[in-house]
Formats: C-alpha cells, structure tokens, sequence
C-alpha cells in the first residue's frame, strides 16, 4: 500500500530544547563538525488504495489540524514515498 | 483571601455544598487529578460533576452545569503533542462553544484548565500560544510561588491584584511560547493571570504561567492549585508544614463568579 510523509519541524524561532540537548552531546561522541541540531517529526500515513490529489489534499489538511501545531510547527514536507523496490510512486506527487 | 485555618478541624470528609453551583470536571484516558480538582470545588463549597471526554451530547451535559475544569495529567500519554488528542475528544467540541468560541468574545461558561487542561486550551485556541519541552529538558515538580497579575477574571476575583500564593507545580511540557506581538497583546490586554515569582521553572516566555481568554471566562495554568486546598496536604507555609492552601481561592473564585452572576 502507498504511504505518504509528512515532516514537521519547530518553528524556527522557536527555541528547541531536545535539539540543543542533542547537539551537546553530539562532541562527547567525537561528532565536532555540527555547529547545531533540530529535532522535528516524521509520520507516515499509508494509504488504503491509490494517491489521488484528494488523498493527498487530505493529508495536507490532516498535517495542518492534527499532525502539526502552527503556533509552534511547521509542515516542511508533504510526499508520497518511493515503493519498497525503489520505483518512483505512481499518481501525483507533492 | 484570607488564610486563617482553625487550630483543630476535620478535613477528612468534604463539607456540604455550599452554593448548589455545580462545576463538571472532565476525565480523558491519561488524566490524573481530576479527583483533586473534584475535591477541590467540593472543599470550595460547590458540587463537583465527572464529565467523561467521550460524552457526546456535549451541549446537554453542560446545560446543567455552571463552570468546567480541564485538569491535569498525561491524557492520551501526551503522544503527538501534549493535549493534541483531547483537542479533538467530543465533549470538547461543546466545551468550546460554551465557552464562547474560539474568540473569547461574550460571557460564556467558566472554563480552567490545569497543567494538561491548559495544553489542551491551546491545542484547541481557546488560549493562544503554546507549550513546549522545559527549557532544562527535565519533569520538575516543587512548590511554586506565583503572583496574581489580574483578579477581573471568573477564576481570580477572590485574591487581590499582587499577591503572592504557593501551590504544586509538576510538568514536563511546561515552557510556555507565543510570539513577540501575541504576547504583547497578552500584556497590554491584561490577559497574564498569573505570573513566577523567584524562579521561572521551566523557561517559559515572561515568567507567565496562567493567561486567560479576553473576556476573562477562560483561564489556563500550568500550577496545580488544586494540590493546596486542604491543610495537611499542601505546600509548606507560614502556618506549618504542608499547610498551603492557597489554590482553594481559585474554586471560591468561581462560584463567587456563579453566584454573583445569577443573582
């Protein structure tokens, strides 16, 4: 069955405290190259048959009532996911 | 308000109701105090009514009912977004309405939401802004003091303008975020119910921890007043150990609210 993703990311000013936490102990690893972290979100809806344009509307909409909170999250990415064999998914795309 | 406390009392078995006022309380999957805050409104001298989330003739089991509590917990185990799920329970859809939309415009019903209650305000914008992960990442429960910034509210009018109370604080998702211009909208409108006092506990914009709504029907506070009703169990204070009971101002602000209105 076809799955859609859907990213959400904090807000970029807002302040995001695991983010940070992660980024501080990103060096204790020996990782020194990232000057910072964020920490966002990523659902995946499978869909019970095809990706029409409605199916993938309704997922935009759900990303804005449900998934996200546009006071502190933002959607950064609505996409329908390639199938397990790598072949591009069929019907329209974000 | 006044805390003077009789040397020797009884505190075992709630009181008789005092007012008749009946103020519903409301239990999702996840929520833990919402036999605190039924106890609460029973110790303030109102009749506590349980509300269940999955209710779905909202709008006629709030008929009957004056004021409604939201309280405190981890409802749906905080899975998405703390209060993200409850938003979208049945019972909320009248709750919102009764309050008087989501513009807080006209008198509508008492709403408070406590802790979780006041995520799931946000998440359902009855109260603007939001909240996030504490800013030193930790759950933090202690005893915190807060100053009462606004006593024109449905939940205040029994504290005066500046005084400072002591009740339970413990949450995990505390810090609260708005953006520069709703916050300033909340400051010039009078609208930060309560505010930190010493310590901001968990970084929250402008010490703010209660805001309510413009018509001032509808408060949120990330506090748990409820845990400071009764002497014996709550905070430490001027008059013993775990004497506290400064959150009960809270539940006879409401139905002296009530009462005032329907006489």
């Amino acid at each position: 069955m076809p799955t859609i993703v859907v990213d959400v990311m904090p807000k970029p000013e807002i302040l995001d405290p695991q983010g940070k936490a992660i980024a501080g102990a990103l060096p204790r690893l020996g990782f020194t190259g990232f000057a910072a972290v964020r920490q966002g979100k990523r659902f995946e809806l499978t869909v019970d048959g095809e990706v029409t344009d409605e199916v993938l509307a309704h997922a935009r909409e759900a990303a804005e009532q449900l998934l996200s909170n546009p006071v502190i999250e933002d959607v950064v990415n609505v996409e329908v996911l390639p199938d397990a064999a790598g072949h591009p998914a069929e019907g329209p795309t974000a | 308000m006044s805390t003077d406390l009789p040397l020797i009392g009884d505190f075992s078995t709630a009181g008789p109701v005092l007012t008749g006022a009946r103020v519903g309380v409301v239990t999702f999957p996840g929520t833990l105090d919402d036999r605190d805050a039924a106890r609460a409104v029973r110790l303030a001298g109102g009749e506590p009514v349980a509300l269940w989330h999955a209710e779905t003739d909202g709008g006629a089991a709030l008929s009957s009912l004056d004021a409604v509590i939201i309280p405190g917990g981890f409802s749906y185990g905080d899975y998405l977004r703390a209060g993200a799920i409850s938003r979208f329970a049945p019972l909320m859809d009248a709750i919102i309405s009764a309050a008087g939309g989501r513009d807080g415009s006209g008198s509508g019903l008492p709403v408070l939401g406590i802790c979780n209650g006041f995520q799931i305000l946000t998440e359902a914008h009855l109260l603007p802004g939001s909240m996030i992960k504490n800013d030193h990442l930790k759950f933090i429960c202690r005893d915190q003091a807060l100053r009462v910034e606004n006593n024109a509210t449905a939940w205040t009018r029994d504290f005066s303008v500046g005084e400072e109370i002591t009740v339970p604080l413990k949450n995990q998702d505390g810090q609260y975020v708005a953006d520069e211009r709703t916050l300033d909208e909340l400051e010039g409108e009078g609208r930060v119910v309560f505010r930190y006092v010493g310590w901001n506990p968990n970084g929250s914009r402008r010490d703010i921890a209660g805001i309510s709504n413009a018509a001032g029907n509808v408060v949120g506070l990330m506090p748990h007043p409820e845990h400071a009703v009764e002497a014996g169990f709550g905070p430490d204070s001027g008059h013993g150990m775990r004497m506290g009971t400064d959150g009960l101002g809270i539940f006879t602000s409401v139905l002296a609210s009530i009462a005032g209105e329907t006489k």
